[in-house]
Parts: C-alpha cells; sequence; structure tokens
C-alpha cells in the first residue's frame, strides 16, 4: 500500500484539451454537440444548481484553453449527480455525464479541484469512502451512519446504528462475520488486492494527489496544519455552502 | 402513445437473461440499509425456483461509489470489476448476478468499453495480472437481479399467497415503480424494456395482481447524485430531486412505492420523513407517508414471507398500511425484536406525520 507516492505534474504548458482526448470517457462522451440542449433540460442538476451541461459541453467543444481551465477550477463540474440521464436523450449520441467525469479528474489531477467550495469535498470523499474501500472492502459501513452527520435517517437509522449487531443478526446479515452474507468480514488476503490493484492502476496516486493539495488549500485559507487529519478543513467542506450554487 | 406501439417498442428491448447458475455480487447500499432484501432473493432464487446461485466471500465492492463520486479512476474500477470476473471465472460460472444497479451500470461500461476499446482490455489483463496474478474471461451474460426476479414472475405468481390486490376493496393496489438511472439509461439494451418503457418492474406488479401508475416524473431520478448526497451541504439536491416525484405522484394516490435500485428505495423513504420534518408535508393517505419497498420485498410478502425476517422493520415510512391493504398479518410487538424474539428497544418515531 503506497498512499503517499505522489508525482506532481502540474505544467502550465500541459494543453488541458488534449489531456482530456487522452479519456476514453472523454472521447465517448463528446461525439459533435449541435447544443440543442436537450440534455439540460432532462437534467435533475440542471433544476437545482446554476447549472447547464449544454454550456459545458460547448465550451470543451470549443477547445478554448483559458475556459476549460476555468471550468477545471469552478464549483460548476460539481454540480453533475452522475444520473446519465444526458445519455439517452442526446440526439447525438453524447454524454455530458461523461464528460464531467473526465473534466473532473483532471482537476484532481492538476490540484484545480481545490480551488471550488464544491471541489474541496473531495478530501472528505476521500477519506470515507475511498478509505473504506481499500481497508474494509466496501463503499460504506453502517459505522459511517453516525446519526449526527445523517440525520436524514430518521429515528429508525438512529435505531439502526445503536443496535447494529442484532438488528443487522435478526434480517440475516453476517456483519463482521466470516465466510459469505451481507457485510461480512472481507478476508485480508482480498484487500490485500484490492490495495495492490490502487496501487497499480493509479488509484492510491489519485488519493495522494486530493490529499496534497487539499493540505495546500487548508493552510492557504487559514486552516492551521492542525494535523495530517486536517479534521477541521474537513469539517468546515463537508458543512460549508455559500447559498450561491442553486438557480434563482 | 397506443399500447400497440409501446409493444413494438418493448419488442425492440427484449433482453436475455441468464436461466440458471449465477455468480451473485453483492451492493454496498443493500448490505447497509436493506440486507434482509438481498436474504430475500437468495432465498426466492435457491428455495422457490430451484436455481444455483454461488456467492464467493472474496469478492468486494465494485467501487462504484468511489468511481461516480470521482475519487477512484476508470483504470482502478475497470481492474476491480476484472477481478470479480477472475473470481467467477475461477469459480465456473459465466452468469454475473448483480444486486446493484450502480454495479450494473458499471460493469455494462466496462464491457462495453472493452468492446469499443480493446486497448483498455489488455491493460486491464495487465494490471490484474500483475496486482493479484489473476485471469479472467469476460461474463456472457450479465443480468441486474431484478431481471432474474422479472424472468421468473410468473412463477412466483403460480405461488402467491398475497396478491397485489387491495383486500379491503378488491381492487389492484396502486403502484409507482421506480428504475433507477443506472439499470438502462446508459446502455437502453442492457435493460428489460430499455429506457423509454423500462418493463422490469411493470412486468412484476402487473403479474403479481397490482397496478402501475403512470406519472410525469416517473423516470426521474430519486436524487441520489453520489457526492450529492454523500456531502452533507450538498443534500439539498437529493431532496429536492425526491420532492419533485412526490409532487408529481401524489394525484395518483399510490398505495406503495416499489424500487429497483438499492438506494433508491432509502431515498423515497428516508426523504419523506425529512419533507415532514421540514415542511409538515406528507403524500400518503391519512397523513402517512407512502410505503416503499424494493422488488425482493414486494416478491417475499406476495409469497408470504413475515416482512420483518426481510428487514422491514428498517423502513422510516410506516409500511404496516400496504401489509394491512394486502392482507398480511403480522405481529406488531416482533417488529423490533431481536432474532431470538427478545426487544431491542424501539425508534423515538417511526413513520412520517404522525
Amino acid at each position: 500500500m503506497n498512499y503517499f507516492r505522489v508525482v506532481i505534474t502540474t505544467n502550465s504548458k500541459m494543453e488541458l484539451y488534449q489531456e482530456l482526448t487522452k479519456d476514453v470517457r472523454f472521447t465517448e462522451g463528446l461525439k459533435s454537440c449541435m447544443s440543442c440542449g436537450v440534455c439540460t433540460a432532462i437534467c435533475p442538476a440542471a433544476e437545482f444548481y446554476d447549472y447547464d451541461p449544454r454550456i459545458i459541453a460547448s465550451i470543451v467543444q470549443s477547445k478554448d484553453e483559458e475556459k476549460i481551465e476555468e471550468l477545471l477550477k469552478s464549483d460548476v463540474i460539481w454540480y453533475c449527480g452522475e444520473c446519465m440521464s444526458c445519455k439517452t436523450r442526446c440526439p447525438r449520441g453524447n454524454c455530458v455525464g461523461l464528460i464531467i467525469m473526465a473534466l473532473r479528474a483532471l482537476s484532481q489531477e492538476l490540484g484545480f479541484f481545490a480551488e471550488s467550495e464544491k471541489g474541496r469535498q473531495q478530501l472528505v470523499i476521500k477519506r470515507v469512502i475511498g478509505e473504506n474501500i481499500v481497508k474494509k472492502g466496501y463503499c460504506i459501513l453502517p459505522e459511517n451512519l453516525v446519526p449526527e452527520l445523517h440525520p436524514e435517517q430518521g429515528p429508525v437509522g438512529e435505531w439502526i446504528f445503536e443496535n447494529k449487531v442484532e438488528v443487522y443478526k435478526r434480517v440475516g446479515a453476517n456483519y463482521q462475520g466470516d465466510g459469505v452474507g451481507a457485510l461480512r468480514k472481507i478476508p485480508q488476503e482480498s484487500l490485500d488486492e484490492i490495495s495492490r490493484i490502487f496501487d497499480v492502476t493509479g488509484g492510491f496516486e489519485r488519493f495522494g494527489k486530493i490529499e496534497h493539495f487539499s493540505k495546500i488549500k487548508a493552510k492557504s485559507m487559514g486552516f492551521a496544519d492542525d494535523t495530517e487529519e486536517l479534521t477541521d478543513y474537513i469539517n468546515h467542506t463537508f458543512t460549508t455552502n455559500n447559498g450561491k450554487h442553486n438557480r434563482q | 402513445m397506443k399500447k400497440e406501439g409501446k409493444i413494438q417498442v418493448w419488442q425492440d428491448y427484449q433482453k436475455e437473461i441468464a436461466d440458471d447458475h449465477y455468480f451473485y455480487v453483492r451492493s454496498c447500499i443493500r448490505q447497509n440499509f436493506f440486507p434482509g432484501s438481498e436474504q430475500t432473493f437468495l432465498k426466492i432464487l435457491r428455495e422457490e425456483l430451484d436455481k444455483d446461485i454461488y456467492e464467493n466471500p472474496h469478492h468486494t465492492t465494485c467501487s462504484g461509489i468511489g468511481y461516480h463520486s470521482d475519487i477512484v479512476p476508470f483504470d482502478t474500477i475497470q481492474t476491480i470489476a476484472a477481478r470479480q470476473f477472475a473470481l467467477m471465472t475461477e469459480a465456473g460460472y459465466q452468469n454475473l448476478a448483480v444486486s446493484c444497479i450502480t454495479s450494473f451500470g458499471i460493469y455494462n461500461e466496462i464491457i462495453e468499453t472493452w468492446k469499443e476499446f480493446p486497448a483498455e482490455l489488455e491493460k486491464v489483463r495487465h494490471y490484474l495480472k500483475e496486482a493479484t496474478g489473476r485471469e479472467f474471461e469476460i461474463p456472457q451474460n450479465v443480468a441486474h437481479a431484478s431481471d432474474i426476479v422479472y424472468k421468473f414472475r410468473q412463477k412466483i405468481a403460480d405461488k402467491a399467497k398475497h396478491p397485489l390486490i387491495n383486500q379491503q376493496t378488491g381492487k389492484p393496489l396502486k403502484i409507482v415503480e421506480h428504475i433507477g438511472c443506472h439499470y438502462s439509461k446508459m446502455f437502453p439494451c442492457k435493460g428489460v424494456g430499455g429506457a423509454e418503457f423500462p418493463h422490469v418492474l411493470v412486468g412484476m406488479i402487473e403479474a403479481w395482481g397490482g397496478e402501475v401508475i403512470d406519472y410525469p416524473e416517473r423516470r426521474h431520478c430519486c436524487g441520489f447524485g453520489f457526492r450529492q448526497y454523500l456531502v452533507m451541504s450538498n443534500r439539498g439536491y437529493s431532496v429536492s430531486n425526491s420532492r419533485k416525484k412526490f409532487e408529481s405522484m401524489e394525484p395518483y394516490h399510490p398505495d406503495a412505492i416499489v424500487s429497483n435500485c438499492p438506494g433508491c428505495p432509502m431515498f423515497l423513504d428516508r426523504w419523506q420523513y425529512v419533507i415532514e420534518e421540514m415542511e409538515g408535508k406528507t403524500y400518503g393517505e391519512n397523513g402517512q407517508g407512502i410505503p416503499v419497498m424494493t422488488y425482493e420485498e414486494m416478491a417475499g410478502l406476495v409469497l408470504g414471507y413475515n416482512p420483518w425476517d426481510m428487514g422491514m422493520q428498517m423502513h422510516q415510512t410506516n409500511v404496516e398500511p400496504l401489509l394491512d391493504k394486502m392482507g398480511i398479518e403480522y405481529d406488531p410487538e416482533l417488529k423490533y425484536a431481536n432474532k431470538e424474539g427478545k426487544q431491542i428497544g424501539k425508534p423515538m418515531m417511526v413513520g412520517c406525520g404522525y
């Protein structure tokens, strides 16, 4: 496991559009946009946020490097919910959701994600979901559903959280047990394989970049280098909403 | 569109679903929120349908929630998927049965990517070999678990103890079905009925005696949005999308909502509670919420399974109004009991709005 093998490749001369084309999802997602706006009409994010997937396609198709860089540093690319409703509706088979995934990957590669409020949330997602995947073999776990952080889970969610061993046993799960079944303990040799996959495929490299650029940003925002944990910064990114993201 | 036209479109989206011998891969969200549904699915396949379905304890998350919240690179998730395929290959199986819609969409995305970009497949074979020493075959058939229930819906209907009929009125229960975006919006040909007329839940509901409600926002996303739910300050996105659906379905007075996707029933269940807390608004009868169920729970109820064995006590929105309409007997005292029948405390409040 190598969390800290970070190679910083920020290169001011990097051609952003060319970088995007190296991602097969970008190639699949942007064939030829005629800017009809059907993607925007169907998009759940466009209804909620100040977000327009048609404009995203238009900007990347223009190959305007300045505008692409602006996009990579903005909140806008983090508004999409990746539901992929745009894929079904586009008359030319484009998929802005895939373009967004390529943009987000590049934004993290270059550290630009830390320049926006929504982008900075990548650290807390990495710390929870990312660590769960490599250390436990699950994306989420019952232990994550702390009532204070998940009030939407309601009183039943709180009851489950407080009685998780008995509740999961009652409904036939094998919580933290050996062998098969829901919520079983994933064998260590399998977790070791997942870690090696992250190592050889660049998964840990991305984790490292999220950590690295977040640390720099936390310092510049006045969050004293409070430890490796960056607890205050994480709490801030998890709960802060400047109220300027929504469609008015 | 007239019914004849729908039938024609439907014929364009037939999907081959393997008949037997499945390699089962679980869902992270299902295991956390409705693990009894996965148990119910396995019980139906093994005990009611006499099918062979195998689970290997070494399979892991597909990492899909990480992928769709963009912390997991495409190369990484492709290789994790390849590892699942390797476990399947090593166990002698060719048919993948997927519990999760997110995973189902990802497996389809990856397999289609390999067809279109063969270099990606070669790269992933190399990565997997280097990381684990494993090799794999691409599954011959990828079915979502609901596809399999759909395929055998008539056999389940033949054994029905509680059809989807309101026992108080004798009329079919009016049911809203929610498909889950990644089932067929990305690859319509991979879902029963495609993206326009997904039939996977409709087929179950109609075979078991119920009536499907068509309403304007039927295909709208539940609002999960991955990072839009995971991060607390983004959750307005999630609840707003569910609310849009509730407002749209309310005039049709549904008796229940059934969902295809692991995450959607949790959101459609929990957000009803939140909306009541925020706005005092409820969408069901008598100031209550609309009961939400998974398709496994729906099949289990039809077959006469105990709702508490299936984990229906893990819903925030009360399911009792639905059980009462179906004429299902249940012991309210055992709802919050442990496996040995002893009480383990009760939630401070159940349901929404009363």
